[in-house]
């Protein structure tokens, strides 16, 4: 699997009039697991979706291998970009094989709609996500953790090298956010896809990403290892609250402990 | 986005219903002095007050008072219709015709004229009331069925549904019978003119009742549309709110559709409009839309007299030509709100 | 590890095929890429409809004010017999049945393709004033103009309502088209075009109303080969594109983001797909008058009795072609307009799938 790296260089995004961010240059390292943190309204899941080409910047680039995304044909960056969309609709009735199978979309032609090498992927990422056994059950009467594993196992079906998530974790309840973590994990560091996603849990992010990107305001404050990004002094100018770090005793990450409020 | 306090948002209001009645009255006054034959409004004045049995003062009584008269109870009530369905289904799309009203009443008359060959007004003023009676009681308990209850997604297919089989039968009645298809044609559009003022009053008591349970229950409407559960913890009694919300809907356009004939577009239209200066306030909402909905009736049958030299337009018409470039203009300007 | 000495090769490991929880088949040509899963309850249910769809028609051409032995029409379809029954069979009872086929299909796949650009059961084209806008159009051939001919009456109908239907747009753009604002202004729009059409019913004499008005119902009365030629030409024009344009709706159906993000040109699928299923409705309305219900039905019921999700373009078909030579055979009986027929059944099936559906939730 080849290393990518996506870049946004002095990017200003927004919607409509309302501007959310200006020249914002970002650089998503190749092979990395990456967090983008930050509060609400930060920027984060606009960034990404420019990352994802679903936002049009009204200055700057956006590069993936080097490349401006704009060349991209829509299938051809479909092959080479996966996204996680924060809702998408399962359509009524639609069962497991079917919805992963939606996945192949950019690889199929209009009489060409399941080849072997479209069922080959389909095993191959309902395997990695663990979901085999679902294969043949309606989406709907899923639980929230095994629907997301369906949606995340549709996006490895396209078999893309770069993976892009928007709050993948978010309404899921903490023994699927967990599970769900790990397998990102595991699709950055077995499979060695380029992970993007954006997390609402700084320790969450601290312990499962390798890179970390914190957002404020459209801005971009810190971006590095987590234990460079996740300190005192960038906590509390990204998120406002004081805090000390411990490392987790877990996995030796750092951890967030929030002080407790002095009446003021 | 205005911004203001309640204080400043009622006395907004109060003044805008004062120029409202304003305009009513004046609307009133064009009503019985304009016509298509023309007379001088110190004729009208003398056939008001001093009536020599005269035909210019035989117009004035026989048609143009009547038609007035009949605007005057028909507007609100088709405006208050609208008003409370829109709220009962939280819909702003709403409208007295997807509850099959027009439907029913039509489908009633068309028995009435093809089954019975009863031809006059006062005649089928009755069936008309108790087709619309029935199919909204029809529609309301089909959009009951099940464990959910009543939604507005629910009505609303309810309402499609009953309306298209109801069409459908009635066509297919009219399209055979000639005489059927003659007389249903003229009774489809609605129309202020050709009803007797007995037939008026003998419906009127229905209407009144509909538009004093409304007001009565306008404040329980606020309240309710913040959601079911909300409201009962805010200590709205959420179920005879509705009963009386469908019983006042039924008695309104019910008796609305009697007397005038189906006349589309006013319940849509008028609370819609209303709402947009008023606010969501129902205690404002019912009461604009009674004053707003009489002057645009009578507004668009005034213009229907005069529009065309030797015809004359029929509201149910007018309401359409007038309303829908309104509706169209007041949608292009203001941010789309939700449905 | 296979032992020291054996010959044996292993087999390469072939994955078990995928399992999608219904019994379907895989094809796949050998020299072209060409492939696809065909679902066996979809296969089966198609056949049925078809066999369904050959007994009304066989019944169809051979009950009439000339009864027909099945023997009699068979022979005649393939150019034997009598020339009596000759003339009655394929000169007058096949084109209308193949028109209520064809405009079946047409009405079907049309209502599909709004279904599922609304995400909404209840989709239709409706809500952009075309069916007010072709009757518009019709009735000024019909009364303004005072034309009975048929091509004018078509020409008149298909220019009513896709003007319509531009212009709702036009005025429903303000830097885009908001769900909202279309609904409202085509509301508004057919409202208006909706008291036009009373009202030229109100002043023409009654014979004349009658006639309008049965036009309005959705009529295939009196339609021969004429008529046939120059609709099947253009429904053949329009299925490719339908085809074409298939997968890209499909992924519409997971949402914007998604499709989009999995290579799909979301706006531009929607707009020609837009534009092929108004088209398709006013290829019907101009041959045949407004027939309402089947583009709303056709769909919802393939998608029940297939039981599979999503843009069932075949089923739909196949459903919407059953169900409106149907109604022209219970409308020939009674002697109305099958658009009458299609709407009175239309209102009973939705109470009937209403009262179902939630008696069960």
């Amino acid at each position: 699997m080849t290393e990518h790296a996506l870049a946004t260089v002095g990017v200003s995004l927004g919607y409509g009039k309302r501007s959310i961010s200006s020249d914002l240059t970002v650089s998503i390292p190749a092979g990395s697991f990456t967090a983008i943190v930050g509060p609400n309204a930060s920027g984060k899941s606009t960034l990404l979706r420019a990352l994802a080409r679903l936002l049009a910047p009204s200055t700057g680039t956006v590069l993936l291998d080097g490349r401006d995304l704009t060349a991209f044909g829509t299938k051809e960056l479909a092959r080479s970009l996966g996204l996680l969309p924060q809702t998408s609709i399962a359509p009524e009735g639609i069962r497991v094989a079917d919805l992963v199978a939606r996945g192949r979309f950019p690889h199929q032609k209009t009489f060409d709609r399941w080849s072997s090498l479209d069922e080959a992927a389909v095993a191959a990422a309902m395997n990695a996500t663990g979901i085999t056994n679902l294969s043949g059950r309606h989406v709907d009467e899923l639980s929230g953790g095994q629907r997301q594993r369906v949606w995340v196992a549709m996006v490895l079906a396209q078999q893309t090298d770069v993976l892009l998530l928007d709050e993948p974790t978010t309404f899921l309840d903490i023994a699927h956010q967990i599970s769900a973590l790990e397998l990102f994990q595991d699709l950055n560091a077995r499979e060695g896809h380029t992970l993007v996603a954006v997390l609402h849990d700084l320790n969450q992010a601290a312990r499962y990403a390798s890179h970390i990107i914190a957002m404020s305001d459209g801005q971009v404050v810190a971006s590095g290892a987590p234990r460079e990004v996740i300190t005192v002094e960038i906590v509390e100018r990204v998120f406002g609250i004081r805090c000390r770090i411990i490392d987790d005793p877990e996995s030796g990450t750092p951890m967030v402990i929030p002080l407790a409020r002095v009446a003021d | 986005m205005r911004t203001r306090t309640p204080a400043a948002r009622n006395a907004l209001n109060a003044a805008g219903m004062l120029v409202l009645l304003a305009a009513l009255l004046g609307i009133c006054v064009l009503s019985v002095l304009v016509g298509a034959r023309d007379m001088a409004a110190s004729d009208v004045i003398k056939g008001l007050f001093v009536f020599d049995g005269s035909t210019e003062h035989l117009v004035v009584w026989e048609s143009r008072v009547p038609r007035t008269l009949i605007g005057l109870f028909v507007g609100p009530a088709l405006g208050v219709c609208g008003a409370l369905i829109q709220a009962f289904t939280r819909n702003p799309l709403a409208d007295p015709g997807i509850l099959g009203v027009n439907a029913g009443a039509s489908f009633a008359v068309t028995i009435a004229v093809g089954l019975f060959g009863i031809t006059s007004a006062s005649g089928y003023v009755w069936f008309a009331f108790a087709g619309a009676l029935i199919v909204t009681v029809a529609v309301y308990v089909l959009g009951a069925t099940g464990r959910s209850g009543i939604t507005p997604e629910k009505l609303t297919l309810a309402g499609v549904a009953i309306s298209a089989v109801l069409g459908g039968v009635a066509s297919a009645i009219t399209l055979k019978n000639r005489e059927a298809f003659d007389s249903v044609r003229f009774w489809a559009v609605g129309s202020l003119a050709g009803r007797s003022l007995e037939t008026l009053w003998a419906i009127v008591p229905f209407i009144v009742v509909g538009l004093v349970l409304a007001i009565a229950i306008s404040r329980s409407l606020n309240v309710i549309a913040l959601g079911d559960d909300l409201g009962r913890s805010l200590g709205a009694r959420v179920d005879v709110t509705r009963v009386l919300t469908i019983a006042s809907v039924t008695l309104l356009a019910g008796g609305a559709t009697a007397v005038a004939g189906p006349i589309a577009f006013v319940g849509l239209m008028v609370p819609h409009a209303v709402r947009w200066f008023t606010g969501p306030d129902q205690r404002w909402i019912i009461p604009y839309s009674m004053v707003a909905a009489a002057i645009l009736l009578l507004v668009s049958d005034v213009v229907g007299r005069i529009l065309l030299p030797s015809a004359e337009l029929r509201v149910g018409i007018m309401t359409a030509v007038i309303g829908a470039p309104i509706l169209i203009l007041l949608a292009r300007r203001r941010m789309a709100h939700g449905l | 590890m296979p032992p020291v000495g054996d010959r044996s090769v292993s087999a390469p490991v072939v994955p078990p095929p995928v399992d999608f929880g219904r019994r379907g088949y895989v094809v796949r040509a050998r020299r072209v890429a060409a492939s696809a899963r065909l679902d066996r309850r979809a296969i089966v249910i198609v056949a049925a409809l078809i066999v369904v769809l050959l007994v009304v028609s066989v019944a169809t051409l051979a009950i009439g004010t000339y009864q027909l032995t099945v023997g009699e029409v068979v022979s005649a379809l393939f150019g034997q017999g009598e020339s009596r029954v000759r003339l009655i069979v394929v000169e007058w009872r096949l084109p209308r049945l193949l028109l209520a086929i064809g405009c079946g299909i047409a009405l079907a796949i049309s209502g599909a393709i709004f279904q599922s650009i609304t995400r909404n059961p209840l989709g239709s084209p409706d809500v952009i004033g075309l069916d007010a806008g072709a009757y518009t159009g019709a009735l000024v051939v019909m009364l303004v103009i005072g034309s009975g001919s048929y091509s004018l009456i078509a020409a008149g109908s298909v220019i009513g309502g896709l003007a319509t239907a531009a212009v709702v747009y036009l005025l429903a753009y303000r830097g885009g088209v908001e769900g909202f604002r279309l609904i409202i202004v085509g509301i508004g729009v057919g409202a208006l075009l909706a008291s036009f059409n009373t009202y030229f019913l109100l002043i023409v004499d009654v014979n004349q109303a009658i006639v309008a008005a049965s036009w309005g119902a959705g009529s295939l009365n009196a339609l021969g080969w004429d008529q046939l030629g120059p609709f099947s030409l253009v429904l053949l024009a329009l299925l490719p594109f339908v085809v074409a344009l298939a997968p890209g709706l499909s992924q519409g159906e997971l949402g914007d983001d998604a499709a989009q993000a999995l290579g799909s040109n979301v706006e531009r699928t929607r707009l020609f797909s837009t534009i092929v299923a108004v088209a398709l409705t006013a290829l019907v309305t101009a041959a045949a008058g407004p027939i309402s219900f089947i583009a709303l039905v056709a769909p919802q019921l393939a998608k029940r009795m297939t039981g599979l999700p999503g843009l069932g373009l075949v089923a739909s078909a196949a459903v919407g072609a059953t169900l409106l030579a149907t109604a022209d055979f219970i409308a020939q009986r009674i002697a109305l307009p099958v658009g009458l027929v299609t709407v009175s059944a239309g209102g009973c099936y939705l109470i009937w799938l209403l009262v179902r559906e939630y008696r069960r939730s």
